[in-house]
């Protein structure tokens, strides 16, 4: 041992004392698969048979201090996870200082600007997704109602041997955001509130390419703003993007934009929302090579409901295409009041929901190939071509009958472009779907319920007979005992299948026990290929037949 | 590598020796948030006098829907006996984040909506999955947590909330 170690010795022992008189909070989740081979629904059994994800966050904070890590290990890692995840270590840690005042950062930290257009760097570890930045942040606060951001780092892409892989190109950017009622005193008894903000973002990776002149640094910036008055919210973002030769794009010289607006008008028992999304080129990512969900700089949510129902949830879930969409969205939900006719003794809720999204009119008539632009098409944006990638109309009606049963009614028509939005290898075109569920609750005694849901989907076939993968039916039955118990059977039965061999049941069994923030889960069975979504990200996950054990806990 | 055993060796120790005289004790994390006005809310500083019960939700998440619903219907009670406030931290991402405003107000809640669109609450509070319910005493400790939702884990809630009243 050297001679400085020993003198470090009683600093870290110190240090350590600091330690425990902070606070410590943080959690831990590990999620282990025994696979077998399952000829009749594709699915293979990996070499070692056994797979193993797990992690755990630490964070410490004293005073104005602040620590944090997350330790990862993929042993190796669960299906349908990226699959250069491997070994264990370090995959998030950093130091900061907070006050009041001022909020630095040093290390790995998640930020979004805005809306998310121009910066969001999140993480969601259910779909192993996660471009962290690795750098140093800033967070000022200078007078009340006054925000400003400051972030450089790099973007974590890949996990391997235990040790984050970085980017290629470093991400800048800066954010200041002012809420004039809070700033400005005058305007502190306005009935009108008002927020507004602006961003510049950009990222440098250097020109690789011997064919083409590459922008090596490029710019996203734009603006936003929110209102309210009395009952009504309106808020709106636009985000241009310089010229950014991209593998999304084709290595076009076009400028991207997005824009997203929303207004929302709501009272106690009603919610109305309208939406508009306006998206072209504006896939912006720390490494122009890369595509699937890779090192997005920003966030481009589709604009619809996320569906909780399996069949509804994975089989049609639509994604935002980068590359250009226009979207509107309209929300609603009205609860009829106790002891009115329609409201009953517990009242009624029903709440539907539109969401349509096109390609934009892309006009490349006025473009000449052969100049040196590489312009592709001009485009304005909300003007949208006669092209349909995705609609979906749904509606739902939940009403309690009595204490013990109360129950939800839903229907759905989902129709996705899946020449676009590729979903399914065994479907060409627009596939146009009718899903109905319904849900019951039955308390049996204070602590024992038992639930059951039914969902159909039937698939209208197209012109040729084709209909993807035809009709589906589920079944769910799920007994809890509060507060530490549940048993749930679930069936999926592809019974309309033009291809009679593939009309398969997938029995899945499912147990679980809860102490506090400690849950433990086992489960049993078949599980069908699929989307894996939570927000507007997706992860394809193949058909498995095994045993699935997780535990989570939090501290 | 000796170095490093030697290094947390020391952190261990120290930890250990510390944990001896002082108990750590978990309280809220700071950390900004807007509520669903625009309005910015210091987790740390919520600055209700009672009881504060803490529940992550989301408006994809039916067990969520079903916590809350049912809290709702015995939230005036709750109120009146114990004065605790209950605070819906929403960790919907801008794809939903507008559809909060629209579910809490169209069900008419009357819990306070917190939105926590990038994770930055759900992380420092240590959520793995949504429903997490904490309990949090008037001095801003976090004395309960329970994760998942079934009929009937209100009533558990409740016990827990009564016990803070009777200290």
């Amino acid at each position: 041992m050297n001679l400085n170690f020993l003198l470090l010795a009683p600093f870290v022992m110190g240090a350590s004392f600091l330690f425990a008189q902070g606070s410590i909070s943080g959690n831990a989740e590990s999620t282990f698969q025994y696979l077998n081979e399952d000829t009749v629904i594709g699915a293979n059994q990996p070499p070692s048979k056994g797979l193993i994800n797990s992690y755990m966050n630490v964070f410490y904070t004293n005073g104005n201090f602040k620590a944090g890590m997350r330790l990862e290990s993929y042993l190796p890692r669960i299906q349908g996870y990226p699959n250069r995840f491997d070994g264990t270590g370090l995959g998030m840690r950093y130091v900061g200082y907070k006050n009041d005042f001022v909020d630095v950062t040093l290390g790995s930290f998640y930020e979004q600007f805005g809306s998310g257009l121009a910066l969001r760097a999140y993480e969601d570890r259910a779909l192993g997704y996660d471009n962290l930045l690795d750098g140093a942040r800033v967070i000022v606060k200078p007078k009340p109602g006054i925000v400003l951001k400051g972030v450089y780092g790099y973007q974590r892409l890949s996990f391997q041997s235990g040790r984050i892989v970085h980017a290629d190109g470093i991400v800048r950017g800066i954010d200041g955001e002012i809420h004039l009622n809070e700033a400005i005193k005058k305007m502190s008894d306005s009935e009108l509130d008002i927020v507004l903000g602006a961003s510049f973002v950009s990222k440098y990776q250097k020109d690789d390419n011997s064919t083409l002149i590459l922008p090596e640094n490029v710019g996203a910036y734009g603006g936003r703003f929110q209102l309210m008055y009395k009952n009504f919210f309106l808020d709106g973002e636009y985000i241009q993007k310089e010229q950014d030769p991209s593998n999304d794009n084709n290595y076009i010289y076009n400028y991207g934009h997005a824009s997203v607006f929303n207004l929302t008008y709501t009272k106690k028992g009603l919610g109305l929302l309208f939406s508009a999304k306006s998206v072209d080129n504006m896939s912006y990512r720390s490494d122009r090579t890369k595509d699937l969900q890779d090192v997005f700089i920003n966030y481009l949510p589709a604009l619809n409901k996320t569906h909780t129902y399996n069949l509804v949830a994975t089989l049609y879930p639509y994604a935002t295409q980068p590359v250009g969409e226009v979207a509107y969205q309209v929300d609603f939900l009205y609860t009829f009041k106790r002891k009115s006719k329609l409201g009953g003794k517990y009242g009624t809720t029903i709440g539907a929901n539109f969401s349509t999204t096109y390609q934009p009119k892309m006009d490349a008539s006025s473009i000449n190939p052969n100049d040196s632009t590489g312009v592709a098409y001009t485009s304005t944006p909300f003007v949208m071509s006669d092209s349909l990638y995705w609609q979906d109309i749904n509606f739902n009606i939940t009403k309690k009958i009595n204490k013990k049963f109360s129950g939800i009614l839903s229907y759905y028509n989902i129709k996705i472009n899946n020449d676009v939005a590729k979903i399914s290898n065994d479907a060409q075109g627009v596939i146009n779907a009718h899903i109905g569920v319904v849900e019951m609750l039955y308390k049996i005694a204070p602590k024992h319920s038992i639930r059951a849901e039914l969902q159909g989907l039937f698939v209208k076939p197209q012109a040729n007979g084709e209909n993807d993968k035809g009709d589906w039916f589920t079944a769910l039955v799920e007994y809890t005992i509060s507060p530490h118990y549940f048993f749930s059977f679930m069936n999926q039965y592809n019974y309309g299948n033009s291809d009679a061999s593939k009309r398969v049941n997938y029995p899945i069994v499912t147990c679980g026990y809860i102490k506090e923030s400690t849950r433990f889960t086992v489960s049993f069975g078949r599980q069908r290929a699929g989307l894996f979504c939570v927000g507007g990200v997706c992860r394809f996950v193949p058909a498995n037949n095994g045993l699935t054990l997780s535990f989570t806990q939090s501290f | 590598m000796k170095t490093k055993f030697t290094f947390l060796f020391c952190l261990f120790a120290g930890l250990l020796f510390a944990q001896e005289t002082e108990k750590t004790q978990k309280k809220l994390p700071s950390v900004e948030l807007k509520d669903l006005s625009g309005s910015v809310i210091n987790t740390a500083n919520m600055g209700f006098e009672g009881p504060v019960v803490i529940s992550f939700w989301a408006t994809w998440c039916s067990p969520c829907k079903k916590e809350l619903n049912t809290i709702h219907d015995l939230y005036p009670d709750w109120q009146d006996e114990t004065g605790v406030t209950l605070v819906a931290v929403s960790v919907d991402d801008e794809k939903t984040k507008r559809q909060v405003a629209v579910y809490s107000n169209g069900k008419a809640w009357d819990y306070e909506i917190l939105l926590d669109p990038n994770g930055d609450f759900k992380r420092a509070m240590g959520v793995n999955n949504v429903p997490h319910t904490f309990l949090i005493d008037t001095e801003g400790n976090i004395v309960y947590s329970h994760n998942n939702y079934a009929p009937g884990d209100e009533d558990e809630l409740y016990e827990e909330i009564l016990k803070l009243g009777s200290k």
